[in-house]
């Protein structure tokens, strides 16, 4: 059984059509990344897997170790391992980093039936990944967000990423807004969470991003729809020739 | 018990004073009234409007400080009497009010003068009036037996009393439409000029702008040679059409020891753009109070505003964005410039109802004081009613900053020319909210004409 | 954020309608008759054994009163209170005099400890000294005037106060004990004359606090008081007094709670705050009144007049407000800086949902030069309540060299609900700076969504964002109230997430 699996998703805004019919199946283990022009859906179908509020279903289903996650609110899905990067992390005013992990952390493992962190091996262990992640102390301190350059709000998405240890990752533009050496950072954080239980999608513009996170299986998405999946060449394909050649396969 | 004998305002737990006995002023209004009353243009249904707005006025009275909008400009305590209606302007009077209405004649501008009250067609421009808008005045309308059913409009009033005050008296005005889809060239230009003296005037203009059609309106109050110590009140009543266009620039100056007080109720519908900007510079007391209601979606407000401010000159704004609806945006800038003796006052209140999901309002106001005598009053206000929204309002007052003047003054200039281009700049974030450049350059001249007279 | 989790579970098991501090304290008490005259005026006096001038001032205030109206300008709207309704006075009825907590009647005592407001002193009075380790020595101790209806009944850590010269004693008491401290000030801030509620309380007010801090003493611990209304129909009218000499320093903690009941109860309490040369006070409110239920019956009408008079140079008067309770709140805590150099702060929460009004905010009053002042006011509103922050910030003519920075950030919960902000800003004189930004504004989804995609429930998302939004203030408060106030605020909000 594949980690998630899509079947025949439509999705819509307002009643105009944004996914159009997607299959996609993703086992444990794979690095799987979306690439499209804009307005081709491929952010739109993180959100969904996520559970973001305001799309409407119109059809398929999407199913997360055979479980219906389309029936699944937010927080469940986080709680079963889905975690999505944002591809603009919102900033929270006077909720410290360090504070907002740990309610986060501890919903998750009540909600799995696990013991909650107590404060100090929380501590402990936010202390431990940050440092992995070259992430300074004082910006755990800070408030979510608050004032981080985009570098530093994509690290502090990465942090999460590892401190949640979610089964499946969903990187939404993981790569805009970073310059070479945020890229680098970001990339190594990520390749370091790569192991054989965990699957990632990653969404991306650009193949910059593929040259620092080698994927298994690359995905073209155009108007609502996956229009060819191959191996990590396709991307090279697509930088030569360009998205319009998947335009016209429609 | 340690007794405080002088207690500053604010002091006690409440923002209001103590009753004040009715004002004799109030009591000479019901005579001016009586005497007026054959004066005034308009039988039946608009005698009945005038008499019924009247009332509503008697029983609220003169506004005083205890009524909230008010609290600044405590007219009961200011207007010593409401002065006798001026009498019709004479031969003479209109020729001292054409050399008024010629100096601060905008740009190309379509001329409507009224001249202490009363339309005078002989100064206006009346042949120049493009094709599309309808141009007649207060008293025709009032008068024209087949135009009763817009009479209502024409007078409507508000809960305000100097609203209702000046629908009871209007003796002329402006009737203005613009037709459906039709792109007005020149702005139109309404100048009001004072020309007599201890007399008071009621002017009322209504102004109709048809769906998608386009506008500028001047508005400009000025006193002509020798007018003193008279009284106006005016009120400009709009309707501004679903996707229409109005700029509506409003100039104000009075002899020093004359009172304006001068009312807009304007009412948007959807998709429209409306670009409102008042200034004050002149006189002894002034309230200008804007009433905008945005009535359909997806409408943009910018309401901008001066009040240059020197002499014994007290001048109040008062503006209240009404969001009816959701998806529309307001945008307001005031600035005050207070020298001498002078007060402003500034009240902005926006105010959003349950259905005005989407709306995103914000306003800033900011005072500048320039001298030890100077007071500033500010009261911007926030009434929000629906969660989906973005609002704010930020206020701030004080003095020309000294770091900047001296930083100015070491790369060469005098101190004057200094704290002027400091004064221009602070000015100008208001001004620079006026769409048409044509206007902008109208309102930038009016300014240079107040700071000219500093040095 | 264990201390939100936490608060979360507990508003779980409680629904809109149970109001934590609800019970009721069946004892026997002392009243004066119903309705207010002169009489009842001299019953109260006579009940204090009060000298002759401290009657005669109660009465000038009530034939002052007489010829008052209520106040309207406030965004609040209630049935008209019937004044000869109500019981003006209200004590349990005591066994003995009181000297110490053990001879307490021990129903109230269990009210108190219901409350959970400190009562270690209890221990510390019967001689039971706590054991090594088993206190965390880094809390501080705090003394307590607990206000029982209208009665002072015990005060707490007398000893301790008397040594550092401290006085801290129920105003009945002071009143005949410092009859001179008493006479100098009370009314010198909020006149017998100032407003219709403070009228009344001068004419009426039965007890209350009186704390008096002698030159360069700094109060060894923080003093508190808790009220609590119990009598069913009995306004609470306290009078609080608070000087702090030249140099001194105390910091004052008052909480309130009050049974649940349907009918209204009225509350009118003056609190005067008088610092002289270089003294500072600061004085901490955590408001829970009983709110009224879920239809907006029932409920405390808060009209509280609270007033600090920076008297000396370089005086301090701090605010801080937490307001979660009250069926209306009518409360504008301000400063008077008539001392050059003085400073005024407020630092304010003001929470309302289902039917509660509030229209609170404060007062600084710049008289002197250079002085400063400072708001932050930090409103939520939920439910189908109307929040209202209400403030004024005026320099005088020689007030020279002023400053004052307000910020007002109002956040709506919920599309039934009102957030208002009405600012007076005058400046009468070119060289005060004066700075104000108010925002409102809902909860972002997209913060709701980051959040919960993390994993945390709506309701967790939504606490958190709130706790975020007022943290500002809630660093202003002493610790054991801050933790408090903490859980107040997610209880407040209960049934506020759709």
């Amino acid at each position: 059984m594949a980690l998630l699996e899509i079947r025949d998703l439509h999705v819509g805004v307002e009643n105009r059509g944004i996914i159009r019919g997607v299959h996609l199946n993703v086992n444990a283990g794979e690095l799987h990344a979306i690439m499209g022009p804009n307005g081709s859906g491929k952010s739109t179908l993180s959100h969904v897997i996520a559970g973001k509020p305001g799309y409407e279903i119109t059809g398929g289903q999407v199913l997360f170790r055979g479980e219906n996650l389309l029936r699944m609110e937010p927080n469940e899905r986080a709680a079963k391992g889905v975690f999505l990067a944002f591809q603009y992390p919102v900033d929270i005013p006077g909720v410290t980093t360090t504070n907002f992990l740990r309610a986060a952390l501890n919903a998750q493992r009540k909600a799995r039936g696990q013991q909650e962190f107590s404060t100090p091996e929380f501590l402990k262990r936010v202390r431990e990944v940050a440092g992995s992640l070259n992430i300074p102390q004082d910006m755990l301190k800070r408030g979510v967000n608050v004032g981080f350059s985009g570098g530093e709000k994509k690290r502090n998405e990465i942090l999460q990423m590892a401190l949640f240890e979610p089964s499946l990752c969903l990187l939404d533009e993981i790569d805009s807004g970073l310059d070479i050496d945020a890229l680098r950072t970001v990339a190594s954080g990520i390749n370091a969470l790569r192991s054989p239980e965990r699957a990632m999608i990653v969404i991306t513009h650009y193949r910059r991003l593929l040259d620092h996170i080698v994927p298994d299986i690359v995905h073209v998405m155009s108007r609502g729809r996956i229009r060819k999946s191959g191996g990590k060449e396709l991307a090279l394909e697509l930088e030569a020739c360009g998205y319009a050649q998947f335009e016209d396969a429609a | 018990m340690p007794n405080l004998k002088t207690r500053p305002d604010g002091l006690r737990e409440s923002p209001m004073k103590q009753v004040l006995a009715k004002a004799d002023a109030e009591r000479a209004t019901g005579d001016v009234f009586a005497a007026a009353r054959g004066r005034l243009p308009g039988v039946g249904l608009v005698a009945q409007i005038r008499a019924r707005a009247f009332d509503v006025y008697k029983r609220a009275g003169l506004p005083h400080r205890r009524m909230e909008d008010w609290k600044y400009t405590d007219l009961r305590a200011l207007i010593g009497e409401v002065l006798p209606l001026a009498p019709r302007p004479d031969a003479e009077a209109l020729v001292r009010a054409k050399v008024s209405a010629k100096q601060v004649a905008a740009d190309q501008a379509v001329k409507l003068v009224l001249v202490n009250g009363i339309f005078a067609p002989e100064l206006s421009d009346i042949g120049r009036v493009e094709n599309g808008v309808v141009v007649r005045s207060l008293r025709e309308v009032l008068e024209d037996s087949a135009t009763g059913a817009m009479a209502g409009l024409v007078l409507s009033t508000t809960s305000d009393s100097a609203i209702s005050l000046n629908a009871a008296m209007a003796t002329d005005g402006l009737v203005i439409t613009v037709n459906d889809g039709n792109a007005v060239k020149r702005p139109i230009q309404i100048v009001h000029v004072a020309t007599g003296s201890s007399v008071s005037t009621y002017t009322r203009s209504y102004l109709q702008l048809g769906k998608e059609a386009h506008a500028a309106i001047v508005e400009s109050f000025v006193p002509a040679e020798g007018a003193s110590g008279y009284q106006a009140n005016d009120a400009m009543i709009a309707l501004v059409g679903d996707e229409a266009s109005l700029s509506y620039i409003r100039v104000a100056a009075a002899a020093s020891d004359a009172v304006n007080i001068s009312s807009a109720i304007i009412a948007v519908g959807a998709r429209a753009k409306l670009d409102l900007f008042s200034m004050t510079c002149s006189g002894s007391i002034s309230r200008y109070q804007g009433f905008i209601t945005l009535t359909g979606e997806g409408t943009k407000l910018s309401a901008n505003g001066v009040n240059l401010v020197r002499d014994k000159l007290h001048a109040d704004t008062t503006i209240v964005v009404d969001h009816a609806v959701p998806h529309c945006t307001s945008r307001e800038k005031f600035r005050a410039v207070i020298d001498d003796c002078g007060r402003s006052v500034f009240q902005g209140r926006i105010v959003v109802r349950p259905a005005a999901r989407k709306t995103d309002a914000t306003l800033t106001s900011r005072a500048l004081l320039l001298s030890d005598q100077a007071e500033a009053d500010n009261k911007p206000e926030l009434e929000i009613l629906a969660d989906d929204v973005v609002c704010s309002h930020g206020a701030t007052s004080g003095a020309l900053d000294d770091t900047l003047l001296f930083y100015l003054r070491a790369r060469g200039l005098s101190e004057k020319d200094a704290q002027m281009l400091l004064i221009k700049a602070f000015i100008g974030e208001a001004i620079e909210g006026i769409t048409s450049e044509n206007l902008r350059d109208f309102v930038t001249v009016e300014t240079e004409r107040w700071l000219q007279a500093r040095r | 954020m264990v201390a939100v989790q936490e608060t979360i579970e507990r508003v779980r098991r409680i629904d809109v309608d149970q109001y934590r501090y609800g019970f009721e304290t069946l004892i026997e008490s002392d009243k004066a008759p119903k309705g207010l005259s002169e009489d009842t005026v001299r019953f109260i006096s006579a009940k204090k054994s009060e000298p002759a001038w401290m009657l005669q001032w109660r009465l000038e205030a009530y034939r002052r009163w007489l010829t008052m109206t209520e106040p309207t300008w406030a965004r609040v709207d209630y049935p008209k209170i019937d004044f000869q309704d109500l019981y003006y006075y209200a004590a349990p009825k005591p066994k003995k005099t009181v000297t110490s907590l053990d001879e307490i009647d021990p129903e109230i005592l269990k009210t108190y400890e219901k409350l959970g407001i400190p009562l270690r002193e209890v221990a510390m009075l019967e001689g039971v000294e706590p054991k090594v380790g088993e206190e965390d020595p880094a809390r501080r101790k705090i003394a307590v005037d607990a206000v029982f209806d209208s009665v002072s009944v015990a005060t707490t850590f007398k000893a301790e106060l008397k040594k550092a010269g401290v006085i801290f004693m129920p105003i009945s008491e002071a009143i005949r004990e410092h009859p001179e401290l008493v006479q100098k000030h009370l009314g010198s801030v909020v006149p017998t004359s100032d407003n219709f509620y403070a009228t009344l309380n001068s004419a009426v007010f039965s007890d209350g606090s009186f704390v008096y801090v002698p030159p360069g003493v700094r109060c060894p611990m923080e003093l508190s008081t808790y009220f609590r209304i119990n009598e069913r129909n009995t306004g609470q009218f306290e009078r609080t007094l608070i000087i702090a000499d030249k140099g001194s320093y105390v910091s004052y903690l008052e909480g309130c709670t009050a049974p649940q009941r349907d009918e209204n109860q009225l509350h009118a309490a003056v609190v005067e705050l008088v610092a002289l040369d270089d003294a500072e006070i600061k004085y901490s409110t955590v408001q829970n009144w009983y709110p009224g239920n879920s239809e907006g019956k029932g409920g405390i009408y808060n009209f509280v007049t609270k007033r600090g008079d920076c008297r000396g140079a370089h005086s301090k008067i701090s605010w801080t407000q937490v307001e979660t309770g009250s069926a209306i709140t009518w409360k504008y805590p301000s400063c008077i800086l008539r001392g050059d150099n003085s400073r005024g702060e407020f630092y304010s929460i003001a929470i309302s949902n289902g039917f509660q009004q509030v229209d609170s905010g404060t007062k600084m009053i710049h008289l002197g030069k250079n002085t400063s002042s400072r708001i932050i006011s930090k409103g939520i509103a939920a439910g189908r309540s109307q929040n209202t922050y209400r403030g004024l910030v005026t320099a005088h003519r020689k007030a020279t060299g002023t400053r004052n920075f307000t910020a007002c950030d109002s956040l709506l919960i919920g599309d039934k609900c009102g957030a208002h902000t009405v600012p007076y800003i005058e400046a009468k004189n070119s060289s005060a700076t004066f700075e104000h930004e108010a925002t409102t504004s809902k909860i972002s989804e997209n913060v709701l969504f980051y959040c919960i995609q993390r994993g945390l429930s709506q309701e967790e998302a939504v606490g958190l964002v709130v706790n975020g939004f007022v943290k500002q203030v809630l660093q202003k408060l002493p610790m054991e109230f801050a933790v408090e106030a903490q859980k107040l605020i997610s209880i407040s909000l209960d049934g506020s997430v759709g």
